[in-house]
């Protein structure tokens, strides 16, 4: 089991740097036949040059799609048959994870010039700080009842 | 910069794999405590290789650091005391409430990038991204909100919404926003995000303002996934893989979740969402009329039954909780166990607020939990079992379930303790369950009523089985 999981991971970091290698790839030789093709029509070479770079970034999305997909994937495959006796902890601790935003909260606030920006970074932080914090000492104090008794 | 960024992407893997051990280990309860610390250390890992990131680009302000030690400070100290003070019986609640902030978070997270964002990031990938996280999150957030609210018993949520069609009323709310999200995709405009939080906070109340009582846990467990798929939307705005693994991960938790707890009601998922329950079947009279031969009991009486009982299981449901009579059953069932009963429990997947909400209380309770079943395991023994205790369950028991194929009920799996040579059902009054229709079980042959609270009465048959 665990072994599938890693090989689907290894799986995921494969087709997320094997795309991106791409953008950087397709992006150059995109460009420069672009420049290399004075004689066609000048609209599509324009729309070649503007396309580019938004190419480029389609193929980030789809890594990321990827990524976001397999990891789906992942987590079904080991959530699935856990004991109901769990299913509480499972929920706590799972939420507790979905803090991670808690880093999207932390580089708003610190790489953001905006004022009021950082206001909403502030406040993120503190929310995703109560979610990460308290799920997982919640998480813990209710394993650790279940724990007592083996 | 850019040295750094990679590292850092590589870390927050490290992060990403720990997530996935330690949920994997949360899934068993030998190896479920250390796997919530690996989970743990994982988030600690990928906020502090965060801060180093911020360190290393060296562009946060003195104000900017002042901001997210404050953050951090206010947020782990509200958290830590949330943790610790909360009851065990309050733990719906809590986990409501837990979810709806990482909703929120999110939201804030992907409005501050939008702040920030230059017209060439504002590419229509993100901008989606944006909206999309904007929307579930907001959901999430105030969804969660209403539902904290209802299980806290508050009285503002329990009341219908003054709205006449909520279906018509959701259908436009969605189709607006889809169009919304479709206008900051392809205009690459920002101010559709604010129109996307006022409607969908409108649409996270009409959604879960209607969803009442045994309903609770399914919607409790989407919101859990829908606070993970918001985290993976913001993943997706800011590019950071690491949000985007562990959201799935939470989403693809939550919707399992989701189904268990559909399953053992025998509904779809847009049933529960969508679908009212058609309340009383029938007239009022048909309950007094099923009602008729009723019999009624008294603590010594249960003591004199018990005392004859070789196998005694417990079926707790939400009135348990209500009563905080966890304890005190556990008290009954270590009496009777000294006494050389077999005692078990039959936990419904639905009993309770919140899946596995029976679990942790009986386990706070000290209940070993190999004496908890599930209602598959217990169902086919129970017509060995000498006494059934009800408390404070009643749709998970009524057998109208598997009689009328009418009845709203009609098919959910129930722990069908009928079979039992008696039973006794602890309740206030004869007054019905969520599902607002009469149980025949209380007026069956074998069944005896104490009518009593939950907790008083438990400790009365402990009295009295004690006095025998």
């Amino acid at each position: 089991m665990i072994r599938n999981l890693l090989l689907l991971l290894i799986a995921c970091c494969l087709v997320g740097t094997a795309a991106s290698q791409l953008a950087f790839a397709e992006d150059k030789p995109k460009e420069s036949s672009a420049s290399v093709t004075p004689a066609e029509e000048a609209v599509p070479t324009a729309e070649a040059t503007e396309e580019a770079p938004k190419y480029t970034k389609w193929t980030a999305l789809v890594a990321s799609v990827t990524i976001f997909v397999l990891a789906v994937f992942v987590g079904f495959e080991i959530i699935t048959k856990v004991p109901p006796t769990l299913h509480t902890p499972l929920m706590s601790g799972s939420n507790a994870i979905s803090g991670i935003s808690i880093v999207g909260a932390l580089l708003a606030t610190a790489l953001n010039a905006q004022w009021f920006a950082s206001l909403l970074g502030l406040v993120a932080i503190i929310l995703a700080t109560i979610n990460v914090v308290g799920g997982y000492m919640v998480t813990h104090r209710m394993l650790a009842m279940f724990q007592q008794k083996r | 910069m850019f040295h750094s960024q990679i590292l850092v992407n590589l870390i927050y893997l490290v992060a990403a794999v720990l997530f996935i051990f330690g949920l994997k280990m949360i899934a068993h309860p030998r190896t479920a405590v250390r796997g919530n610390l690996l989970s743990s250390l994982a988030m600690l890992i990928a906020v502090v290789v965060t801060v180093w990131l911020i360190v290393a680009a060296n562009t946060a302000s003195w104000a900017g650091w002042l901001l997210i030690v404050v953050g951090l400070v206010i947020g782990g100290g509200i958290g830590a005391v949330l943790a610790l003070k909360v009851e065990m019986t309050q733990m719906p609640q809590l986990v409501a409430l837990f979810n709806g902030l990482g909703g929120g978070a999110s939201v804030l997270v992907a409005g501050a990038e939008l702040i920030g964002m230059t017209n060439t990031e504002a590419t229509a990938d993100v901008m989606l991204a944006t909206g999309l996280s904007g929307l579930i999150g907001t959901v999430t957030f105030w969804g969660s909100l209403v539902a904290f609210g209802k299980l806290q018993e508050i009285s503002f949520f329990e009341k219908e919404l003054p709205i006449p069609a909520p279906q018509a009323v959701n259908a436009v709310l969605a189709v607006v926003l889809i169009g919304m999200m479709v206008l900051m995709a392809a205009w690459g405009v920002g101010w559709p995000y604010i129109v996307i939080f006022l409607l969908a906070t409108i649409l996270g109340f009409t959604l879960v303002m209607p969803i009442g009582g045994a309903d609770m846990p399914v919607v409790i467990a989407l919101l859990n996934s829908y606070s993970g798929l918001a985290a993976a939307a913001t993943g997706f705005v800011i590019d950071n893989n690491v949000l985007i693994i562990s959201g799935s991960l939470v989403g693809a938790s939550g919707i399992i979740l989701t189904q268990i707890m559909c399953k053992a009601m025998n509904r779809s998922l847009l049933n529960v969402l969508f679908g009212t329950m058609q309340s009383g079947s029938g007239p009022a009279g048909a309950d007094h009329e099923m009602y008729a031969t009723v019999r009624s009991t008294s603590a010594d009486d249960i003591a004199m039954i018990l005392d004859n009982a070789q196998r005694v299981v417990f079926v707790p449901g939400y009135g348990l909780a209500v009563a905080q009579a966890q304890h005190a059953v556990r008290d009954l069932a270590n009496i009777l166990q000294e006494r050389g009963a077999t005692v078990e429990y039959a936990i419904h997947p639905v009993a309770g607020r919140m899946p596995g909400h029976m679990n942790v209380l009986l386990a706070e309770a000290d209940v070993p939990y190999d004496q908890l079943k599930e209602m598959d395991e217990i169902n086919p023994t129970l017509g060995q079992v000498d006494v059934a205790i009800v408390i404070g369950a009643n749709d998970v028991v009524n057998p109208l379930a598997n009689t009328d194929p009418n009845s709203p009920i009609a098919g959910m799996p129930i722990i069908e303790v009928s079979k039992a040579r008696t039973v006794i059902v602890i309740k206030r009054s004869l007054s019905p369950g969520f599902a607002k229709i009469p149980n025949p079980l209380f007026a069956a042959e074998n069944t005896l009523m104490f009518f009593s609270d939950g907790k008083k009465a438990v400790l009365d048959i402990v009295g009295a089985v004690k006095e025998l």
